[in-house]
């Protein structure tokens, strides 16, 4: 009986411990986690990035306009006016070029970077000492289709360049100081990890809503999120983008020229023999050069203007004393 | 080597080769994509694939002739496919076999054990070949009611003859009446219908429960979704599907009901395993007893995975040819060979003759009864797009098994699985969702039609989707027709500048065109004090009155009030206003003069000859919620009277 007692009373305590735990314990949490403010109602911001200044410190203003239909050969003729890809690319250099793989057409048509001059770009980017050649873009279309059906995967793989897709994780928001529209907007800043140079590879195409779309327009590609909104500001979106990214070189490819239905284009009947590319290190004389493919002046096109006023470059081209030559 | 070793590996082998050709199934050159991997093949393996596309369409379409082979080896084999090949099998007995490891085999024999409700699944079996007959049926009513008796009379007059044992006995009486039963009873049925015969339908529902396009579904769009695939080249994003918890939620849950009866679906519900037991009935190899030394100690029922009793009379049709009798048995009683078991053989399963007809009947009249909605006419859902070279709606539900293959294999992750809002035959069939996914349908893509393995949609060629060559008469394929919503288009009601529908459409020319218009914006007219002209012109307000900058975007002009010409705004302040030159016109420079402001805006319209219903703009809009340019079914190619416009004019 005794022994039952004594059974008892330690049974109580050993209770009385684990209870007392248990309420601590319910206790604790509840003071340790209690919000009395509730959630903020501003969203959290992510780390923000921005994208450094590749162009090659030091460098005047250059400009190269090939005549040729053989995009190989005009962009090595004028790469070589430009003083030869060793000007621009380093040994052991980390290279990002941008493309402009927005919609899955093929090459043919014209609406994205043509495949032989991606290729070859690389080539001569590695030629030049490169140690890495990355190619990426984010496309309007779905992004698998858009590489492989422009042909853009498969030629920068032949040259050994690496592609890189638009993977949601590889977006961080980037504010442009002093910018409108480009406030904690996602950017494709993934590829950008060890890169020090940027080449910015794009053909002239008709675009209706901003007039061109040549290389200014192409860092459109570098943008996530619902990026269609900046179409209400294009011009200045434009601008913004042309301030924001700072190219190592600028290639715009008018060997043929979307002339209508951009930016889609989608038949042979849009397109127009233009045999010209034009390579510099100031996009907005390049974009302004590339106007004339589309037998559009400075005037028609606000963004150049904009971009010129906002002191990214010169649209008077003439003054740079562009080298024309010809592929022969 | 053990049979049931053997068995194993042949399980395994066949699992793994189901995964394999379900991750292969995207898009792509590699050779881990479809790039002549046979994906397909165990959909065509399925003899209930081949056969309730038959009684729908009355043709196998291409590589369902490989049910063939199925159906031969299973005559000659009983249902090996079940024990041996089918995956989803697997997948059970793996369970079954998982939580039956430590258990008492008195336990293993109680579950294992044979259970009248396995009959069910010979019910829904018969039910669902039943919706498919509609169509079958109608052609014989359409024949006339003469024909039909006699079609019915020499059925009839066949099974007597067949039967002829029963000629002379004394069921001879009973025969007889029965034939005339059935023929009288056909011929009023057919009489009957004569008017009503239009209401008869098929429909391949079957897919529901199919185990394998129940694989196929539930692994490309529960579990390869949920799994992820990083390391897949090209996905951006993680794949959506529309409802697939749905999907996964059966999937997981007959896996969980496998821990507590082996082989749950198999035995209960599984309409193919019905269709195998039935074929299997005449099999020449068999299980069973071959000795008569048998002791009665029921250890061969313990782990039997069809609770086909082999220690008894042995449910042939039940039997999966599991072989774990063989192998349990110490007494080498048990064995498969041609002879039938000594123990004795239960050929056919419970189903009763009425039960039977009413099933039938039931099934026949299911689907004329789900379609009184009038989904299938007049009330359709506009909202039902299907992919491209999908066929007329009554046609592609006569083939299309749920398979969610073309759900796959879509580049852009835009066709979804269908709910009961287009209608409950559409449950899990491709409906394409543009607000899914990475874009619209590509233009330069014909993957969808490629991969069905049924042909609901059709593998059109790329000439033929976008109407060049020898169809160049017929046009593009048309899935349906993009209408801009003119309350929540920016431009056509914010006056907002926009256009993105229109850059984006894929088609040359465009299928959306724009117009342009000038409008005032919201308190358009201001006095001007003075106008300056040197390589700009500079307009000067009396007031500040402007939002600096605001007006240089380029979309924005002044126009002096009365006159015509409009001039460019390119720069402002609060009181200046910066004009580009142009040549016509001139500067009206007097002082007190009032200018008003406008907006230059493109408004879209949709070109009804010429969109093809790729939804590429409506994935564009800007507008994401409820999108102010939206694809409906209209104009879609597949149904003619869905046609809205005159072609050709």
């Amino acid at each position: 009986m005794e022994k039952k007692e004594t059974l008892h009373r330690r049974d109580f305590l050993v209770r009385s411990l684990k209870v007392g735990a248990a309420v601590g314990v319910t206790g604790f949490l509840g003071w340790r986690f209690h919000d009395p403010e509730g959630p903020p109602g501003a969203q959290q911001e992510e780390d923000e990035v921005s994208l450094p200044d590749f162009s090659v410190p030091g460098m005047d203003r250059r400009l190269a306009v090939v005549r040729g239909e053989d995009r190989a050969a005009t962009l090595e003729l004028a790469l070589h006016a430009l003083g030869g890809m060793s000007a621009f690319v380093k040994e052991g250099d980390r290279v990002l070029v941008k493309v402009n793989a927005a919609f899955a057409s093929p090459p043919i048509l014209s609406a994205t970077t043509h495949p032989a001059l991606v290729e070859r770009l690389v080539q001569l980017c590695f030629k030049a000492g490169a140690g890495e050649v990355i190619v990426t873009d984010n496309p309007i279309n779905d992004p698998q289709s858009c590489f492989v059906l422009s042909g853009i995967e498969e030629a920068a793989r032949r040259a050994g360049g690496r592609v890189i897709y638009p993977r949601s994780d590889l977006f961080q928001p980037t504010t442009l100081p002093g910018g409108r529209l480009i406030r904690s907007w996602p950017l494709l800043y993934g590829p950008f990890h060890g890169v020090n140079k940027l080449i910015g590879v794009a053909p002239v195409k008709d675009h209706h809503r901003s007039g061109a779309s040549m290389i200014m327009k192409n860092w459109y590609g570098l943008l996530g999120g619902r990026r269609n909104v900046f179409h209400q500001d294009v011009h200045t979106i434009i601008t913004e983008l042309a301030m924001m990214v700072k190219p190592t070189l600028a290639i715009l490819d008018g060997t043929t020229t979307m002339m209508t239905n951009g930016p889609t284009g989608g038949s042979l009947a849009d397109l127009k023999a233009t045999h010209t590319l034009i390579a510099g290190t100031d996009q907005v004389s390049v974009d302004a050069f590339g106007a004339t493919l589309l037998d559009k002046t400075v005037l028609d096109l606000p963004f150049i203007h904009m971009a010129e006023s906002a002191g990214v470059g010169t649209s008077r081209y003439e003054t740079l004393n562009p080298t024309h030559l010809q592929v022969s | 080597m053990a049979i049931v070793t053997v068995r194993r590996i042949s399980q395994v082998f066949f699992f793994l080769l189901f995964v394999w050709f379900s991750f292969v199934s995207t898009a792509g050159e590699e050779w881990w994509e479809l790039r002549g991997w046979p994906a397909n093949w165990f959909l065509q393996l399925d003899p209930l694939v081949a056969l309730v596309t038959f009684l729908a369409t009355f043709t196998f379409y291409a590589g369902l002739l490989w049910a063939l082979l199925t159906i031969l080896l299973t005559l000659v084999l009983g249902r090996f496919f079940c024990g041996w090949v089918c995956p989803f099998g697997t997948l059970q007995h793996f369970m079954g076999y998982w939580s039956g490891r430590f258990e008492t085999l008195g336990h293993l024999q109680q579950k294992n054990r044979y259970h009248p409700y396995q009959v069910i699944k010979y019910y829904l079996l018969v039910f669902l070949l039943s919706m498919a007959l509609g169509v079958a049926l109608q052609k014989i009513i359409q024949a006339g009611l003469w024909t039909a008796l006699l079609l019915y009379g020499g059925i009839a007059l066949c099974l007597l003859l067949l039967f002829r044992e029963t000629w002379l006995g004394e069921k001879k009486s009973k025969a007889i009446a029965s034939v005339f039963f059935l023929a009288g009873a056909s011929g009023l049925l057919a009489a009957f219908l004569q008017g009503g015969h239009r209401i008869l339908a098929s429909s391949v529902q079957t897919g529901l429960l199919d185990p394998i396009p129940l694989m196929h579904r539930s692994l490309n769009l529960f579990l390869f979704p949920v799994l992820g695939e990083p390391f897949r080249r090209g996905v951006v994003e993680p794949r959506l599907y529309e409802g697939a918890w749905v999907i996964g939620l059966i999937f997981v849950a007959v896996l969980l009901l496998c821990l507590k009866i082996p082989r749950f679906y198999c035995r209960f519900i599984c309409p193919l395993g019905a269709l195998m037991g039935i074929l299997g009935k005449w099999a020449l190899y068999r299980v069973g007893k071959t000795r008569v030394n048998c002791r009665d100690c029921s250890v061969c029922e313990a782990h039997c995975e069809g609770a086909c009793e082999p220690m008894g009379a042995i449910r042939q049709h039940e039997c999966v040819l599991c072989m774990n009798c063989l192998d349990d048995c110490h007494h080498g009683v048990m064995g498969y060979g041609t002879s039938r078991s000594l123990g004795g053989e239960r050929d056919a399963p419970d189903i009763s003759r009425r039960g039977l007809v009413l099933t039938v009947a039931a099934g026949v009249v299911s689907i004329p009864s789900m379609r009184l909605s009038g989904l299938l006419a007049s009330n359709r859902d506009p909202h039902l797009v299907r992919p491209p070279g999908a066929l007329r709606e009554e046609e592609f539900l006569q083939r299309c098994i749920k398979c969610g293959q073309c759900m796959r294999i879509c580049p852009t992750n835009i066709i979804h699985p269908g709910d009961f809002s287009h209608g409950v035959e559409s449950l899990w069939t491709p409906v394409l969702n543009f607000r899914v996914g990475t874009s619209g349908c590509q233009l330069n893509c014909v993957a969808c039609g490629h991969i069905c393995p049924t042909a609901a949609i059709r593998p059109i060629s790329l000439e033929e989707k976008l109407g060049e060559g020898r169809f160049a008469d017929v046009g593009p394929v048309r899935m349906g027709m993009a209408f801009v919503d003119l309350g929540r288009c920016l431009p056509w009601t914010m006056d907002l500048p926009c256009i993105v529908c229109q850059e984006n459409c894929p088609v040359s020319p465009k299928a959306i065109v724009v117009h342009e218009v000038f409008r005032p914006i919201r308190d358009p007219v201001h006095r001007v004090h003075s106008v300056m002209e040197n390589d700009f012109i500079v307009v000067t307000l009396e007031r500040l009155a402007l939002q600096p900058a605001r007006l240089a975007t380029g979309d924005y002009y002044v126009r002096w009030v009365g006159e015509e010409a409009r001039w460019r705004i390119q720069r402002n302040t609060e009181r200046e206003i910066e004009l580009v030159p142009q040549a016509r016109g001139h500067i009206s420079t007097q002082e007190g003069n009032e200018i008003e402001i406008l907006v230059r805006l493109h408004l879209p319209q949709v070109d009804p000859h010429r969109c093809i219903g790729c939804g590429v703009c409506e994935h564009e809009c800007p507008v994401t919620g409820k999108r102010a340019i939206r694809v409906t079914a209209e104009n879609e190619s597949r149904e003619k009277r869905h046609s809205m416009i005159l072609h050709g004019s």
